[in-house]
């Protein structure tokens, strides 16, 4: 359930000058579907949906190899370029202690035992009315690529342990309508997730389940079972950078701090 | 060290320079640039890199790994290493993180290590201090002009002092670790002028409340906040760092409040490093400018679950409590105390619900029993709160602001409704996801903790 939030948040582009996000490109607005569709709950168990003329889809695991974590070793190098998976949907003013409450932050995440047990707490500190969990009980990963949030997502705690933890747990990228600076910094340095953001208020506009896929480089998300698609801003210099698999490798790969010590 | 002038040369002297901001000011000359602009990404160097027992281990492993196992830290006396967080508690994963604090600081020769072995009793640990940000002011890290990280959002309390501070997360600082260097983007500011007469029924915190309740919790995302005004420059230092401690609630980067002869006083018998206050341009950009008068505003709380969910204390007066809590880097300082025994003290009665008093440092817990309350005839703080029937002053640390392992002392193990200090509330802060926390200054606190309802101080200190 979301907190009480403020709708006059500010976001990161309103200041205008960030190098990270080039200017939009114009794509015609989706077409608006018909009130009953949009809000159709979703299905029990986050089974698969077809809207009417399309064959249903499967539910593929993600083909793309997600960006490695920093603690995991080697760097992804070629990542794919699309992401395609269940999404899970939250509100606006998603906190730190939502994310990881602090009870589980004396894990340490460069730990490989106890980056994955991080994992498994992903998003636990959701309150009870968010009635489908983000991890089902007696698993340890979950089966949501993709996030999707409000405004100020990730906002409270500088813990890394936030980004690390939805990545530990199989996310892959995080949309929101904006984020907190050092939950965002902290994506981007781990190369964990994509905190992706967009203008429209997706979390509004997706139910927990909806099957999305994400193309980066066309910087769009689709979501098929509702049949919407939606712009994304681009990631931007960002984007290499958690490829790489975060601030080290990238700047190991550029050049910009010698290669590892033996 | 004393920073080096630029050279301006021939061609661009007679040309006027651009006017900065004082965070602008500072990330300049941390980059060894003449001048700089919002939005522009820097290689700055760190003056001060400080890490607790909760993202200290993770931070070395990254160091270790990225740099090497037998890679040294790039100066073994920038690093401040202090434990806080989870420190009198049996969780063992807890105390493991403390000894593995400990193991590299031994290894790296880290000058300043605020250590504790001995959680039975933290008199009998010398080094000890507790609350991360308010020792670093209270021993001397914080000096006007610098940079310092740390990797805890509330690392922005500094700003009080005049420098550039913020937090950071692991990977970033076990960058810092190995270079020394981090790659930020200079943020506009946000200036907020604060004048009038304080109130004497008003504090720091009403103050930052009033604000973050008027811009939002994302309200100064990617931001600076300055914060000037007679107002402000009639407050002590510990007020000044309440008032930055919660920019980040704000979604703020830093906050910044000029250097002045408060700031040198308190400093100098804290520091003997040399320091150069830098100020904001007279034509300095900001973004927007917000002005109080502050003699117009009210005692306030921040309602569950969200820091910007402003409400006047009087306007809760009907909200029944279970306890009240003081403690925290953003109320559990000295001046945070003596305010809340000034409550006390009024009134001669005693408190009806549990209230937790956990001062932030070694420091503050011996003010507490050491400093007479003005106006009390000679009462130290711990006596006041003892006749009032407040728990006896805990060990100093973090403690339950942000719950912590189950058996941290005050956590928020019911669904119940804490006053509190802190600095924030959103849903399971302080243990309990149901918990509901209404965040307000020690006036409101200890006011609330004599009525058993939100109550403004007013009707104890007028």
């Amino acid at each position: 359930m979301a907190t009480h939030f403020h709708s006059r948040a500010l976001t990161p582009s309103s200041a205008g000058l960030d190098p990270l996000r080039r200017p939009r490109r114009f794509l015609p607005r989706p077409r608006r579907l018909s009130l009953s569709l949009a809000l159709a709950p979703p299905s029990p168990g986050g089974s698969i949906r077809c809207r009417p003329g399309f064959a249903p889809l499967t539910a593929r695991t993600a083909a793309a190899p997600r960006p490695a974590a920093a603690a995991a070793g080697a760097a992804a190098g070629e990542a794919a370029k699309s992401f395609h998976g269940l999404c899970y949907v939250v509100g606006d003013n998603i906190d730190t202690d939502q994310i990881i409450p602090a009870e589980y932050l004396t894990l340490v995440p460069s730990n490989p035992a106890e980056y994955e047990k991080l994992g498994s707490y992903a998003l636990i500190g959701l309150p009870s009315s968010y009635e489908t969990r983000f991890i089902d009980p007696g698993e340890t990963k979950t089966k949501y690529k993709i996030v999707i949030g409000g405004a100020n997502f990730g906002c409270g705690s500088s813990r890394e342990h936030a980004p690390v933890a939805l990545g530990a747990a199989g996310v892959a990228v995080v949309v929101a309508e904006s984020y907190a600076r050092i939950f965002f910094r902290n994506s981007v340095s781990t190369g964990e997730v994509y905190p992706l953001d967009t203008d429209v208020r997706i979390c509004e506009e997706c139910r927990t389940g909806d099957t999305v896929t994400i193309e980066l480089a066309e910087s769009k998300l689709i979501n098929h079972t509702t049949g919407k698609e939606y712009e994304l801003k681009p990631i931007g210099d960002a984007g290499p950078v958690i490829e790489a698999g975060g601030i080290f490798a990238y700047a190991r790969k550029t050049g910009m701090i010698p290669s590892q010590a033996a | 060290m004393a920073p080096q002038q630029t050279e301006r040369k021939p061609a661009a002297t007679g040309s006027v320079k651009n006017a900065m901001t004082m965070t602008e000011k500072i990330l300049a000359r941390a980059s060894e640039k003449p001048e700089l602009s919002p939005g522009e990404n820097v290689w700055v160097d760190v003056d001060v890199l400080m890490t607790h027992d909760v993202c200290g281990p993770g931070s070395f492993g990254i160091f270790k790994k990225e740099f090497g196992e037998n890679a040294k830290v790039w100066d073994r006396e920038k690093i401040v290493i202090i434990p806080d967080h989870y420190i009198f508690t049996t969780d063992e994963r807890a105390n493991r993180n403390v000894d593995i604090l400990r193991d590299f600081c031994k290894e790296q020769n880290i000058k300043y290590f605020y250590d504790i072995k001995d959680l039975s009793d933290f008199k009998v640990n010398p080094d000890y201090k507790g609350v991360c940000h308010v020792a670093l002011a209270q021993e001397g890290h914080c000096r006007p002009g610098e940079v310092l990280l740390g990797t805890d959002s509330h690392t922005c309390t500094a700003g009080a002092f005049g420098q550039f501070a913020t937090g950071i997360g692991n990977t970033d600082a076990g960058f810092v670790l190995g270079a020394g260097k981090i790659l930020l983007k200079v943020p506009p500011t946000l200036r907020f002028v604060m004048d009038g007469e304080m109130p004497e029924y008003l504090l720091a915190k009403d103050l930052i409340l009033q604000i973050i309740g008027e811009i939002s919790v994302s309200g100064a995302t990617y931001k600076s906040m300055e914060f000037v005004g007679s107002t402000v420059e009639s407050l002590n230092m510990e007020e000044r760092m309440t008032l930055c401690n919660m920019v980040v609630e704000a979604g703020g980067k830093n906050g910044v409040v000029p250097a002045d002869s408060t700031t040198f006083e308190y400093l100098k018998d804290k520091t003997s490093k040399p320091y150069e206050p830098v100020y904001s341009d007279e034509k300095a950009r900001f973004l927007s400018e917000y002005r109080f008068d502050v003699s117009k505003l009210e005692p306030m709380v921040a309602k569950p679950h969200s820091p910007d969910n402003r409400a006047l204390a009087r306007e809760c007066k009907d909200v029944k409590i279970d306890r009240v809590y003081i403690g925290s880097c953003t109320g559990g300082k000295t001046e945070d105390f003596l305010a809340a025994a000034k409550v006390f003290l009024a009134s001669g009665k005693k408190v009806k619900v549990p209230t937790f008093l956990v001062p932030a440092t070694q420091k503050v817990w011996m003010d507490i029993y050491a400093l007479p309350v003005p106006g009390s005839g000679g009462k130290t703080c711990s006596q006041i709160f003892e006749e009032a029937g407040c728990d006896t002053p805990t060990s100093p640390s973090c403690g339950a602001c942000l719950g912590g392992p189950r058996d941290t002392y005050a956590r928020l193990n019911e669904p119940q409704v804490c006053v509190s200090t802190t600095n924030r509330n959103f849903p399971g802060r302080m243990g309990h996801k149901e918990g509901q926390i209404y965040l307000a200054s020690p006036f409101t606190a200890a006011a609330s903790a004599l009525t058993g309802y939100v109550t403004d101080p007013r009707d104890f200190l007028q």
